[in-house]
C-alpha cells in the first residue's frame, strides 16, 4: 500500500515518452486569446477575473513595480489553473513536483533581489538591519536577516509543494478509508462527509496561489519601492 | 492533375477528398497520401482545435458543456494513462 499511495505523484510517462510536458501545457488551451472587442462567454469571464485580480494586486506598486504585471498575472493564472485541474480524478498535478516549484521560485525571487540591488543599492542593503536595534545585537541580527532572505525562495517552493501534495494525499487516504468502511456502515456517512469538507477546503488551493503570488508580490514591493 | 491513385470516382483525385467521401477500398491509399510532415501534423491539430472551438465555445450563448467536454476528455486520458496501476485496485478475490 505504501508504494501505491505515492504512485500518483510519479512523473507520467507513456511508453517511455515524457508526457508531463503535454500535461504542463494543457491549461493553456483553456485560456483562448481574445480577438474581438466583445468576445464569447468563456473569454469574457476570464477577462473579468483577470481585471479583478490585477487591479487588486497591482494597486500597491509604483510605476516600476507595475512593469511586472504580466509576469505576476501569468504566474497566478498558471498556478491557479494547474492546481484546480489537479483536483479532477486521476489527474497529475505538476506543482506537486518540487523541481518545478523551485524552478519558478528561485528565478523570480532572484529577479526581485537583483532589481533592488541595482536601482536602490543602499536601501536594499539597509533591509538587513531593522531600525532601532541595540548596538551589541547588530552582528547577529545581520546574519539572521541574511539567512531569512536566502530562505525566501526555498520557503516559496516548499510551501506550494507541501500544501498541494498533502492535500492530494489526504484525499487519497480518506477516499480509501471510506471505501473500506462501506461494509461497516455506521461510520460511512460520517467519513464521506469529512471527504466532502476536505475537498471543499482543498479547493482553496486557489487561495494557495493567492498566497504564492502575494508573497512574491510583497517581496517585490519591499525590494523595489521601500 | 491526376494523382497516381485516381480510382473509379468521377474526377476528384483521392488526395483532396474528405474522409467521409473516400470509399472503403481507397482508404489505404488515402491514408498514405496524407501530409505527415511536422508542419502537416501541426496543421491538423490546429484545424481540429479551431473546429471544436468554433463549434462549442466561440458562440453567442455558449454554456458549460463546451469546456466540460474538454475536462471530461482530460479525465479519460489520465485514466487510460494510469490504468496499469489502477488495475490492482479492483474488487476481485484474485488479482
Amino acid at each position: 500500500m505504501n508504494e501505491n499511495l505515492f504512485a500518483s505523484f510519479a512523473a507520467p510517462s507513456m511508453m517511455g515518452l515524457p508526457i508531463v510536458v503535454l500535461i504542463v501545457m494543457f491549461p493553456s488551451i483553456l485560456f483562448p486569446t481574445p480577438s474581438r472587442l466583445i468576445n464569447n462567454r468563456l473569454i469574457s469571464i476570464q477577462q473579468w477575473l483577470i481585471q479583478l485580480t490585477s487591479k487588486q494586486m497591482l494597486a500597491i506598486h509604483n510605476q516600476k513595480g507595475r512593469t511586472w504585471a504580466l509576469m505576476l498575472m501569468s504566474l497566478i493564472l498558471f498556478i491557479g489553473s494547474t492546481n484546480l485541474l489537479g483536483l479532477l480524478p486521476h489527474s497529475f498535478t505538476p506543482t506537486t513536483q518540487l523541481s518545478m516549484n523551485l524552478g519558478m521560485a528561485i528565478p523570480l525571487w532572484a529577479g526581485t533581489v537583483i532589481t533592488g540591488f541595482r536601482y536602490k543599492t543602499k536601501a536594499s542593503l539597509a533591509h538587513f538591519l531593522p531600525q532601532g536595534t541595540p548596538l551589541p545585537l547588530i552582528p547577529m541580527l545581520v546574519i539572521i536577516e541574511t539567512i531569512s532572505l536566502f530562505i525566501q525562495p526555498m520557503a516559496l517552493a516548499v510551501r506550494l509543494t507541501a500544501n498541494i501534495t498533502a492535500g492530494h494525499l489526504l484525499i487519497h487516504l480518506i477516499g480509501g478509508a471510506t471505501l473500506a468502511l462501506i461494509n461497516i456502515s455506521a461510520t460511512t456517512a460520517f467519513i464521506t462527509f469529512i471527504i466532502l469538507i476536505l475537498l471543499t477546503i482543498l479547493e482553496f488551493a486557489v487561495a494557495l496561489i493567492q498566497a504564492y503570488v502575494f508573497t512574491l508580490l510583497v517581496s517585490l514591493y519591499l525590494h523595489d519601492n521601500t | 492533375m491526376a494523382s497516381p491513385a485516381c480510382f473509379s470516382s468521377f474526377s476528384v483525385p483521392v488526395k483532396e477528398k474528405k474522409l467521409m467521401e473516400v470509399k472503403l477500398g481507397e482508404l489505404p491509399g488515402w491514408i498514405l497520401m496524407r501530409d505527415f510532415t511536422p508542419k502537416g501534423i501541426a496543421g491538423a491539430f490546429q484545424r481540429g482545435y479551431y473546429r471544436y472551438y468554433n463549434k462549442y465555445i466561440n458562440v453567442k450563448k455558449g454554456g458549460v458543456a463546451g469546456i466540460s467536454m474538454v475536462l471530461a476528455a482530460y479525465v479519460l486520458f489520465n485514466y487510460c494513462r494510469s490504468y496499469k496501476e489502477l488495475k490492482h485496485e479492483r474488487l476481485r478475490k484474485y488479482h
